[in-house]
């Protein structure tokens, strides 16, 4: 990208999140990336949810809340730290005694590095709201697999002008577990389902195949065999701007990358295959407001009935 | 003009060995050819970044963007061609 390009997408952004904080839809919380949410937003997200749960239930997923912080040790299974060893979160605490407690104190008043004295935990930032499913799957799933609800919060530390790059975010996830050809099935009918409800709300989003940000040259091997094999798939659509559209949903398909690493297998004993798709809450309702307006009772007709706003 | 004339035996090995290193699972090593699909004898994607920074450190190179693809890495020719392309 040249440079007068990357300086007009940094002017759209800034531009975009000027709109958003005058609006009041978003508060801000100093940090980039960091937000506060006005009560208009979370209904927004509210309804959205409420949506695709009362479309979704014929399908009988099970329900299953996990918080925004995940266990150390089977993040560490995962190859997440090899492969976004930057957009990791690592909860630390201080662990001491009063001889180290004074230390940090002092380190702190004297404007110098207090996080010295700190510990790792035993836990994680989540950085998917699948990732906590896996190690509480292990064993042998019935012939028709499990199909699992999940929502939470999740941690990715990439701080960034652009409003829709939030470091903290709402994932609402559908994930298939069973066999390849269970998880190629939920893939695509949840690729159709997404494009649709988000077409409902006035959303016309665009499927792409894509890859993840994976860290380093390396990265680039791992983006290329991603986009070979067609693992990820996101629906996006212009929210700061149009030159460089935004992911609000993706649907991937990990093979058996999780059925190994954590022993789930299939009910003829192969390790089980898994898919999912992941809605981007926040970059939903963001998405909703930059296209309809900040004032939801001006939202068109068709797009407060399907919200039920 | 083949990969061999551009690494000669030597290099050939030394790939190889890296490669088998990377693959991380045993097979036999008469069966690796120099046209034999690493990805279908088991180099995850993983494996190929680990791949890719053994073959810079034990050849003094640096792959260039444009290399940084699975084609690259595909095989212990198709590693070699490469080697060759930034060695001249």
């Amino acid at each position: 990208m040249s440079c007068i390009a990357t300086e007009t997408l940094t002017d759209a952004y800034r531009e975009c999140r000027r709109q958003l904080l005058d609006a009041g839809v978003l508060i801000s919380m100093k940090v980039d990336g960091l937000y506060a949410f006005s009560g208009p937003f979370e209904e927004v997200i509210e309804r959205f949810e409420q949506l695709v749960t009362r479309r979704a239930r014929r399908h009988r997923a099970e329900v299953m809340r996990f918080p925004s912080i995940m266990c150390r040790d089977d993040y560490l299974r995962m190859t997440h730290i090899e492969n976004f060893p930057d957009l990791l979160g690592s909860v630390h605490s201080f662990t001491g005694k009063e001889r180290d407690h004074a230390r940090l104190l002092g380190a702190r008043s004297r404007g110098e590095d207090w996080t010295q004295e700190l510990c790792p935990t035993q836990v994680m930032m989540t950085p998917a709201a699948c990732y906590p499913l896996y190690p509480t799957a292990t064993g042998t799933l019935e012939e028709e697999g499990r199909l699992v609800d999940l929502r939470s919060f999740v941690f990715r530390h990439e701080p960034s002008i652009d409003p829709a790059r939030m470091m903290i975010f709402r994932q609402r996830e559908f994930v298939r577990l069973g066999t390849a050809e269970q998880a190629l099935e939920h893939r695509a009918f949840w690729l159709d389902e997404g494009e649709e409800v988000l077409n409902l709300v006035g959303l016309p989003v665009e499927r792409v195949v894509a890859n993840d940000p994976f860290f380093g040259r390396g990265g680039r091997l791992m983006a290329d065999a991603q986009r070979d094999q067609v693992l990820k798939y996101e629906l996006t659509i212009a929210v700061a701007s149009g030159d460089k559209p935004t992911a609000i949903a993706s649907c991937n398909y990990h093979q058996d990358h999780f059925g190994h690493t954590f022993d789930i297998l299939t009910h003829d004993g192969r390790f089980a295959h898994s898919a999912c798709i992941g809605y981007g809450l926040e970059r939903i309702a963001l998405a909703l407001f930059m296209t309809h307006g900040f004032d939801t009772d001006h939202w068109p007709t068709s797009v407060k009935n399907a919200l039920d706003l | 003009m083949t990969s061999s004339t551009l690494t000669g035996p030597v290099e050939m090995d030394a790939i190889k060995e890296i490669v088998l290193e990377q693959i991380g699972r045993t097979i036999d090593r008469d069966s690796l050819q120099e046209q034999s699909d690493l990805y279908s004898l088991g180099l995850t994607s993983l494996a190929t970044v680990g791949l890719m920074l053994a073959i810079e450190e034990r050849f003094d190179i640096e792959f260039p963007e444009s290399m940084l693809g699975r084609a690259t890495f595909r095989s212990i020719s198709s590693i070699a061609e490469c080697i060759g392309k930034l060695s001249n």
